[in-house]
């Protein structure tokens, strides 16, 4: 199957990319394309703790199976506000 | 109203947006570009988004403060793109018949925001660095990716 992932911000910086498309085995989950990933940028695992994934516009985790033309994004986190 | 834009907020359309004969008040919140973090001055800020998943998280947050608050007027736009200091990068309109449920309401909105909505600072700083913001700190010295055989032509 074939799905759309989408980078933001430092993930989008690192892979010097805004998205591609990526051709996945059935059966894959967002932990397929994590790997995957990480084969090319290693250090993506220390960001893994604190960056969230989305699979069609919901939060997603990395054991959610995906289908043929999910868009799955990459979201680092988001702005935030330590001060309120 | 649950929009990204790249144009200037006014606020007045978020105000537009919520207006109403049974309104009360009408709560306005505006985030603005501030010329320093920390003590550390800043030249300007970036703001990149999620469009579709902002979107939707926004109208998510504002069916959260219906079933709070019974409040069903709530508009909410943030800007992306290069920001200068003192320009609006969100705003926030809240109508409600009391201003009480409208401050509560508001403040919450704008609470949610920076939890649940994909939406990334980057800050230039006036010495020519720049860095994305997450929560509690920044990315210093983000690793850079290698490039497998593959890729290299």
């Amino acid at each position: 199957m074939n799905v759309t992932v989408k980078y933001f911000a430092v993930c989008h910086e690192m892979l010097d990319r805004s998205e591609e498309e990526m051709e996945l085995p059935d059966g894959a989950t967002i932990k397929t394309i994590l790997e995957r990933l990480e084969e090319e940028w290693p250090e993506i695992a220390e960001f893994y703790e604190v960056m969230q994934m989305s699979v069609n516009w919901e939060y997603a985790t990395e054991h959610t199976e995906l289908a043929e033309g999910d868009e799955v994004a990459l979201i680092p986190p988001v702005t935030g506000g330590n001060n309120v | 109203m649950f929009k990204i834009t790249s144009e200037v907020i006014t606020g007045e359309e978020v105000r537009e947006a919520v207006e109403g004969p049974d309104a009360g008040a009408v709560v306005l919140f505006f985030g603005t570009v501030r010329n320093n973090t920390d003590g550390r001055p800043v030249e300007c800020l970036e703001y990149e988004a999620y469009p579709p998943m902002a979107e939707k998280k926004m109208a998510e947050i504002a069916q959260e403060i219906s079933d709070k608050w019974g409040l069903d007027r709530v508009a909410m736009v943030h800007r992306v793109g290069k920001l200068e200091i003192g320009e609006v990068s969100v705003a926030v309109a809240v109508a409600s018949p009391h201003r009480k449920d409208g401050f509560e309401a508001c403040k919450y909105a704008m609470d949610r925001l920076k939890q649940i909505v994909p939406i990334w600072k980057r800050e230039v700083w006036a010495d020519g660095e720049a860095e994305w913001v997450k929560p509690d700190a920044v990315f210093f010295d983000a690793p850079k990716p290698h490039k497998t055989a593959s890729q290299i032509d």
